[in-house]
């Protein structure tokens, strides 16, 4: 892990990765989406609707996978001082950001023919609410961080604290009573039928590979602003010395 | 009067949603991470 935090190595893989994993993300997710729409049954209670799940469901896991993406990488920084670490950070905010708002609105639209209304303020809704509140923090301290030309440390520490946020979404539907199902995959069992889980499992790769060229696309761009930035000043600072 | 629901709106809103957010998250990191590495190009060269 610590050789990746050399920038040059990071790029020389990255050059290819992003790519690969953009187009490999869009193909697996156009095939599970067609398959979900095309082939999948309508489901005995939820009828059609059953087939909104096949982009709610990855955009709630990649929504909190964002944030632990975020948090690890704040304790990364804060622990080694790597230099990717924050930008990985940085980079992982606003794709999960996307993902929770893209949650919350096809939740949101799945509600309505199903629970009779748009939105209830029971605990999974509320926590998942909050989890894109926490994004829109956090994006905020890592650009004021960057304003200041400082280390996006508070950024870090939000992040970590955050994190808190992801084991009670988790275990809202649990802990309070929800008109949200209880989780119905968990560790080695699951209560859905297999015609709706494969194209699911496939949505959910093909939406995490997109994240993961998103993530590598955004570290692309941030830290070739830093350098541009890093430049520009060197020579604009030789050309004052020189004046 | 039970209000007519049909499930396929709300199909066809939440692919809207969800492929058209997707898609435009795709081209915005892809354009700006083009123009940030064209704009690194650019501060060699100067």
């Amino acid at each position: 892990m610590h050789g990746f935090a050399n920038p040059a190595r990071f790029l020389r893989l990255a050059r290819w990765l992003t790519p690969l994993l953009l187009l490999g993300g869009i193909v697996v997710t156009a095939a599970s989406l067609t398959w979900g729409l095309v082939e999948v049954p309508p489901d005995r209670l939820m009828g059609d609707t059953v087939r909104i799940l096949f982009i709610h469901v990855p955009s709630a896991w990649l929504a909190m996978a964002g944030w632990m993406t975020l948090a690890g990488a704040g304790l990364v920084e804060l622990t080694w001082r790597h230099p990717l670490a924050g930008i990985a950070g940085r980079a992982a905010a606003t794709p999960g950001a996307a993902f929770c708002a893209i949650c919350l609105a096809t939740g949101s639209i799945w509600a309505r023919p199903t629970w009779g209304t748009w939105w209830v303020w029971d605990g999974r809704l509320t926590s998942f609410l909050v989890l894109l509140f926490l994004y829109f923090g956090y994006i905020a301290l890592a650009a004021a961080a960057q304003q200041d030309g400082g280390h996006s440390r508070v950024a870090a520490i939000f992040g970590l604290i955050g994190a808190i946020n992801i084991p009670i979404i988790n275990r809202s539907v649990v802990w309070w009573n929800s008109l949200h199902q209880p989780p119905s995959i968990t560790l080695g069992k699951s209560a859905i039928d297999p015609a709706f889980l494969w194209p699911l499992f496939a949505a959910m790769l093909g939406f995490t590979l997109i994240f993961g060229g998103v993530v590598l696309a955004r570290m692309r761009a941030i830290l070739a602003d830093m350098q541009a930035e890093t430049r520009l000043r060197r020579k604009a600072r030789g050309a004052a010395e020189a004046a | 009067m039970r209000e007519a629901l049909n499930q396929w709106h709300y199909v066809l809103a939440a692919y809207v949603v969800g492929i058209g957010g997707t898609a435009a998250m795709i081209a915005w990191s892809w354009l700006t991470m083009r123009r940030a590495e064209r704009r690194r190009e650019r501060s060699r060269g100067r």
